[in-house]
């Protein structure tokens, strides 16, 4: 009886939520619908990088080489062949792949799926180590993707990039695609499958010992993580028209890695909240980059750059007086919203004496 | 009566040392067989070879299944270990620390789940007949043993003495034929291990179970086993029934040492 209610209440929030972004779309100006869509794609890659690095407990630090892999089959795929040449002026595209053109949504499953594929193959050999091992080699196999994409250039056009990626500035489209990562990822963590990555983040002997195929089920949450990052990154691709092999820096990484620090390893949820004030948060600082007048003086601190080191100083703060992130492996679940709107007061007390 | 496990010059050696020399144990079907000796005997290790963690230099390890077929399984994973039907827990507890009592034990269960990952995530029926019947089977299992009012508690806040029951439980719970217990009464006061006594006893007759346990609560092994192998640096001292192992000159000196002046 609980599951249905919390059934209909989720479904009823996704439908809000999915007419607030037709309002979005078609209401607000389009420097914060870019910030809504990139919060959107960030909480998608944040989500995939959870499922791996919260839940099964595997560090990996291979995102922005996932997303790569989706971008650039997004990239190449979605330009229209008439706009190609223009694009690929330097080395011409590939025969094999020149004529080939696809619907972004066709492009963004093919990218997610190769991301998966690449993921597997990887995942053979790097599975094999554990902790800091583990992201060494996973930020390495990053940064070769990287590598073999500037290489690759009669299919990626190398370090020039791709540009007149057809923009997808459409904030429901991205809406839907980030609800479906959310449903799927939310229903995998719920399964016997989700149970058992838990396992594994908790006890890889005794894992084991329980008849859990230690490999089969790391190298299937590499994959699923590595789809949503294909997935995710197409999407970036298209919102930022162009794809070029710098934007998938290693660095990239790091951002989703703080998403799901902060939002609490192993929680979907804290995922979503980090998401949106990880990217919320860098823009709506922006204040501090600008001159500011107090009292007739300008304030020195004040200038371009000391936007980041606010934000730096707000995520101390947060990992300080919140050692696990916001949620730590917590949920927001509708059981708790429901006990906080009845006793907000009471709901922190308890909680309080509980930990 | 059937063997169901059986191991030929089972030897594990790592680099010069021989942890486990030419280890010969059979044990029976519905037998309580205990394995003890001093520290540092072997006995983890040869229970770490019959379990998948290691694979042995030398030697076999024979398991008879449910059907009565015999099969080696040296060298297999512990995973596939645990599926055919052997179980163990861990002589320092291993239990998924952050996770509920209920999920700790519900986990035990995905080996049996025979649904793939994608209806399972997608909740399809079959998955979802699948589930139900193995929530029943784990709420029966819970309530049998005491620790379904405790389920929705995390694993690490719950007293030492049940933390050791849950493991075995959890262990039960992958429905095995044969358990292997690692030391189950280490560091359980004498109230807690005479409840233990009794729980393993309830155990193996309510679920058919054969019991290879290592301990060093004598008054425990002397009370529960049918019969007790002894380990010396990683040698077989001795084996038969509990009066011929208490009477047994080498095994008194293992324990004891020798008498110099004799």
């Amino acid at each position: 009886m609980k599951n249905k209610r919390d059934l209909i209440l989720s479904a009823i929030l996704l439908i809000v939520l999915f007419g607030a972004s037709w309002f979005a779309n078609s209401e607000l100006d389009s420097y914060i619908r870019r910030i809504v869509n990139l919060c959107l794609i960030y909480a998608i890659i944040g989500l995939s990088m959870n499922v791996t690095n919260g839940f099964a407990g595997q560090f990996s630090l291979g995102q922005a080489g996932f997303m790569a892999i989706g971008a650039y089959t997004v990239g190449i795929f979605t330009v229209p062949v008439e706009l190609r040449a223009n694009v690929f002026y330097a080395v011409p595209m590939n025969p094999f792949i020149a004529d080939i053109q696809m619907p972004v949504w066709l492009a963004l499953i093919v990218g997610g799926l190769l991301a998966a594929l690449v993921a597997f193959l990887i995942g053979t050999p790097v599975l094999r180590l554990r902790g800091d091992y583990l992201a060494i080699a996973t930020l390495g196999f990053s940064e070769i993707i990287r590598i073999c994409i500037t290489n690759a250039s009669s299919f990626t056009n190398g370090a020039l990039g791709i540009k007149d990626i057809p923009p997808l500035n459409d904030v429901r489209y991205i809406f839907v695609v980030t609800a479906i990562t959310f449903v799927f990822i939310a229903a995998l963590i719920n399964s016997s499958y989700g149970r058992a990555f838990k396992a594994i983040r908790e006890d890889e002997i005794a894992a084991e010992a329980m008849g859990i195929n230690l490999y089969k089920h790391k190298c299937l949450a590499f994959m699923i993580s590595a789809f949503f990052a294909g997935i995710g990154g197409g999407l970036y691709g298209t919102l930022l028209g162009t794809v070029d092999p710098k934007n998938f820096l290693f660095t990239l990484t790091y951002n989703f890695l703080l998403i799901i620090v902060l939002g609490g390893m192993g929680s979907i949820t804290g995922s979503m909240l980090g998401a949106i004030i990880v990217t919320a948060g860098l823009e709506y600082l922006r204040i501090f980059d600008e001159p500011l007048k107090l009292f007739g003086t300008m304030i020195p601190l004040f200038r371009p750059g000391f936007r980041m080191v606010m934000f730096s100083a707000l995520l101390m703060a947060c990992v300080l007086f919140w050692r696990h992130g916001i949620m730590g492996t917590r949920e927001i679940t509708w059981s708790k919203l429901i006990a906080f709107c009845k006793n907000p007061i009471g709901f922190f007390k308890r909680k309080g004496a509980a930990q | 009566m059937k063997n169901i496990l059986k191991t030929k010059a089972m030897t594990m050696q790592f680099g010069g040392v021989t942890a486990v020399n030419a280890l010969e144990i059979e044990i029976n079907e519905h037998e309580i067989v205990a394995l003890i000796g001093p520290n540092g005997a072997g006995k983890t290790t040869a229970f770490n070879m019959i379990t998948g963690v290691y694979t042995p230099t030398n030697g076999a390890v024979i398991y008879t299944d449910a059907e009565g077929q015999e099969c080696n399984i040296t060298g297999m994973k512990p995973s596939e270990i645990a599926k055919i039907g052997i179980a163990r827990t861990f002589q320092n507890i291993r239990l998924f620390k952050d996770l509920s009592v209920y999920e700790n034990v519900i986990i035990a269960k995905h080996l049996h789940l025979k649904s793939d990952f994608m209806s399972a995530t997608l909740h399809m029926p079959w998955y979802n007949k699948e589930q139900a019947k193995a929530e029943e089977k784990v709420e029966e299992l819970l309530k049998k043993v005491d620790l379904w009012d405790m389920r929705e508690e995390k694993a690490s806040s719950l007293p030492y003495g049940k933390q050791r029951r849950l493991e075995i439980v959890r262990a039960l719970a992958t429905e095995p034929r044969l358990l292997l217990l690692d030391e189950p009464a280490a560091g359980m006061n004498p109230k807690e291990t005479d409840e233990l006594t009794v729980f393993i006893k309830q155990i193996r007759q309510e679920y058919n179970l054969t019991v290879f346990m290592i301990e060093h609560h004598m008054e425990l092994v002397m009370e529960i086993s049918d019969r007790i192998y002894v380990l010396d640096f990683g040698e077989t001292i001795a084996k038969g029934s509990t009066e011929e192992i208490q009477n047994n000159k080498r095994v008194i000196e293992a324990y004891l040492g020798v008498d110099e002046d004799a």
